[in-house]
């Protein structure tokens, strides 16, 4: 008997490894009762049509999944490569709440996997949900936007952060499909569906094939609001409308970069308000300046379709009482409120009249809450992350210290409108901390030795004699000294960078990138080589949870420690998605 | 604009031993005489200069539009002065002329993107590649609108065709 036993595991193991199926949604997918998703099965190697085998929970699945596979018998990898056969059924849906446990054969491959289809309540408990995300907001972020911002006397902050005073948590964790590192499209995705995906997808499982627009979808927030609810729709960010994190509220594409398809998506949804940067992308492309492979004229189609147009921050202002508006306010990614407001560098000189991420939520919320079946608005700070990759604090806190502006005006807009539950969170994190401040009256010229840590850290010296929540200069004598755990090889010059933002490392022509050159000479600047691989251009995601915050109803469904795709399950439940309204 | 006065203390070779790479780690001097021994980097004859300010009056959002100067030169030969971007491949026939520097290369790096004023530049024969940080002046005949590399599907609105280029 004992031998039997041993027998028997072994050839399991050996099933398990050499013929395994994937299945698509993964094993412990939560999924959304009524939401349509794309059911697909993929085999190693060749089977036969005949051999393959489906039931979910013991029955035959077609009835549980509304609808018959296709068979293909050979699935294409690069060069033609014969990938295995597959079994694909598209927009599948399981309208009842439940365990489901689907076992897949095809000769010797066996899976089985089990998704947890949820229902939600049939009454709402807020009419809006204002989703505010600070791409990679860490901690220190906040710490340091409290400290920049509010100051601190004898231990004690001197002021509070609006994001201070929202009253549930939860430690998010941010991990993808195939790694437990991350990016701003899987994670928002996440946040977005409610199905964790491999990093740079969208709205998609990440299967084998190279396509990247063939991928196993599944619902999006914005398509579950128009299947079952008239709430309006709205997405706010300070970068291109087409980045990864804007792009997941609507989104289906394996690769983030396919940004003349997302403007598309966008299209097909038509949230009410759209406001960003990124309109190369809308433009043909016989137009200079144009990033589009095509001919379509996206700015006249959305124009077409009853949006009106605001390129800038006075034509915003305009188009603010207007049903529909497409905002676009840049080429590219739109400047940092540092450049923005106060050094006017970057690409201020080109793009002078951009209007504020506060500016842009504020519009937004008075348009979307004219609809009385409310809204859904996500609003992005997506600088903190961009400055964040090439260590530039500065830019990075001062961002922290606007997307917190935001956060007030959607607190300010909640006190009138209490039916509203604000999340506030990251989408992934970054490896920085703050460890004291950079003296520069501390003796000596070597700049190290200007570091205060511990009780020689004292207090930054920033001033807000304006009152405008911003530090009249970033660049006192006594700064927060901020610094990352991984980067590339480049020159710490222990300075805000008042000229443009950093760039610490350059490509040489080996490939490699190596400390940017253009900061050595920097009085006190000193090489500091690099922990990441030397393909790295700048700082890298970390792993680290994010800590969400909310406030309002449904709040409460946010605690203790949550996979960031539970965070959608939360929203849907808040906004009762999966009852038709 | 980037302080990009400073030269590099330590010059990594270059990976084509008779190109630009020795000549880099060699003194100004020998790099120079480096040049000479190569026809295909001689600047062509030296014609009008544009530099990046000049390409275009207006940068809008909803597009840029192309310099009277730009107009008037399309066809000639013309010299402007940029960064080589990092490119797409290690050898190419083309490569992206920045007005600053790319540290990030959005060929490699999907969290990244062009800047919408680049110029593309087409040689004749395949070259390696100088690092972004260095400023060169190209020379070559300007081609103005609209087209899409045939290979790569890379659309661009400038281009330099038949070109050389030299290190400033
Ligand atoms: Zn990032």
């Amino acid at each position: 008997m004992r031998t039997l036993l041993l027998a028997l595991a072994a050839s399991t193991a050996l099933i398990g490894t050499a013929g395994a199926a994937t299945v698509y949604p993964l094993d412990r997918a939560t999924i959304l009762a009524g939401s349509p998703f794309d059911f697909k099965v993929e085999f190693d190697g060749s089977v036969k049509a005949e051999d393959v085998k489906i039931a979910i929970n013991g029955a035959d699945y077609k009835a549980a999944l509304g609808g018959e596979v296709e068979f293909i018998a050979s699935e294409k990898g690069k060069d033609d490569v014969d990938l295995g056969s597959a079994v694909l059924l598209r927009g599948a849906k399981i309208d009842k709440a439940g365990a489901y446990t689907l076992e897949v054969s095809a000769g010797d491959q066996k899976k089985s996997v089990t998704w947890d289809v949820y229902a939600t309540p049939e009454t709402p408990k807020a009419k809006n949900v204002i989703f505010l995300l600070g791409d990679g907001l860490s901690v220190a972020h906040r710490t340091a936007a409290r400290l920049m911002s509010k100051g601190m006397t004898e231990g004690k902050a001197n002021g509070r952060l609006a994001m201070d005073d929202l009253d549930h948590m939860a430690f998010i964790g941010t991990s993808s499909t195939h790694s437990i590192a991350t990016d701003s499209a899987n994670t928002m995705s996440a946040y977005m569906t409610g199905h964790k995906s491999r990093v740079n997808a969208l709205g998609v499982y990440a299967d084998r094939t190279p396509a990247t627009m063939d991928d196993p979808k599944v619902e999006t927030i914005a398509e579950a609001l128009r299947r079952t609810t008239k709430k309006s729709i709205g997405v706010v960010t300070t970068s291109e409308i087409e980045d990864a994190t804007p792009a997941a509220v609507v989104s289906h594409t394996r690769k983030r970069d396919e940004k003349a398809a997302i403007v598309g998506m966008f299209y097909d949804v038509k949230p009410e308000v759209v406001l960003g940067g990124g309109s190369a992308y809308f433009l043909a492309k016989d137009v200079p300046g144009s990033k589009r492979k095509d001919d379509k004229d996206y700015i006249k189609l959305f124009q077409e379709a009853g949006y009106t147009l605001a390129t800038d921050k006075d034509e915003l202002q305009k188009a603010a009482g207007s049903d529909k508006i497409l905002g676009l306010f840049h080429t590219g990614n739109m400047d940092t409120q540092l450049d923005r407001a106060f050094l006017k560098k970057g690409t201020v000189g080109k793009f002078p009249n951009q209007p504020g991420l506060v500016e842009m939520t504020q519009v937004a919320l008075d348009q979307l809450s004219k609809n009385e079946d409310g809204f859904f608005l996500m609003v992005e700070a997506a600088s903190i992350d961009k400055m964040s990759h090439p260590m530039d604090w500065e830019r990075a806190i001062v961002d922290t210290i606007e997307f917190d502006k935001a956060i007030a005006v959607a607190r300010k807009f909640q006190e009138s409108h209490p039916d509203t539950l604000i999340v506030v969170t990251g989408d992934h994190t970054h490896g920085v901390s703050v460890i004291g401040t950079i003296d520069d009256d501390k003796p000596g010229t070597e700049m190290r030795e200007k570091v205060g840590t511990y009780d020689d850290a004292g207090f930054p010296n920033y001033e807000d004699k304006d009152a405008d929540g911003y530090p009249d200069n970033v660049d006192v004598s006594r700064r927060l000294a901020i610094f990352a755990n991984n980067y590339p090889d480049h020159y710490e010059t222990f300075r805000p960078k008042l000229d443009n933002p950093f760039q610490p490392a350059v490509k040489s022509e080996s490939g490699a990138y190596v400390a940017n050159e253009a900061y050595k000479d920097v009085p006190g600047a000193v090489f500091v080589q690099g922990n990441l691989p030397k393909s790295a251009d700048t700082a890298v995601h970390a792993v680290d949870d994010v800590v969400l915050q909310a406030a309002g109803p449904g709040a409460e469904g946010f605690k203790g420690y949550m996979e960031q795709s539970d965070v959608y399950k939360v929203l849907a439940d808040t906004l009762a998605i999966g009852a038709k309204q | 604009m980037w302080p990009d006065g400073s030269q590099p203390a330590r010059l990594p070779l270059f990976s084509d031993p008779v190109g630009f790479a020795m000549a880099n780690a060699l003194s100004r001097r020998a790099f120079l005489a480096g040049v000479a021994t190569l026809p295909l980097m001689r600047p062509a004859d030296a014609g009008d200069s544009l530099t990046f300010e000049q390409l275009y009056d207006k940068i809008t959002v909803l597009g840029l539009s192309f310099s009277d100067k730009v107009k008037a030169l399309a066809g000639k030969t013309v010299s402007i002065r940029g960064f080589m971007a990092p490119p797409l491949k290690a050898e190419a026939k083309f490569f992206v002329l920045t007005e600053i520097p790319m540290s990030i290369c959005p060929f490699c790096d999907s969290d990244s993107d062009w800047p919408s004023n680049i110029v593309v530049v087409y040689i004749d024969d395949k070259t390696t590649f100088l690092p972004p940080s260095k400023l060169i002046e190209v020379t070559g005949t300007l081609e103005v609108g609209s087209w899409t590399d045939p290979e790569t599907g890379f659309v661009s609105q400038l281009r330099l065709v038949h070109s050389s280029f030299e290190t400033v």
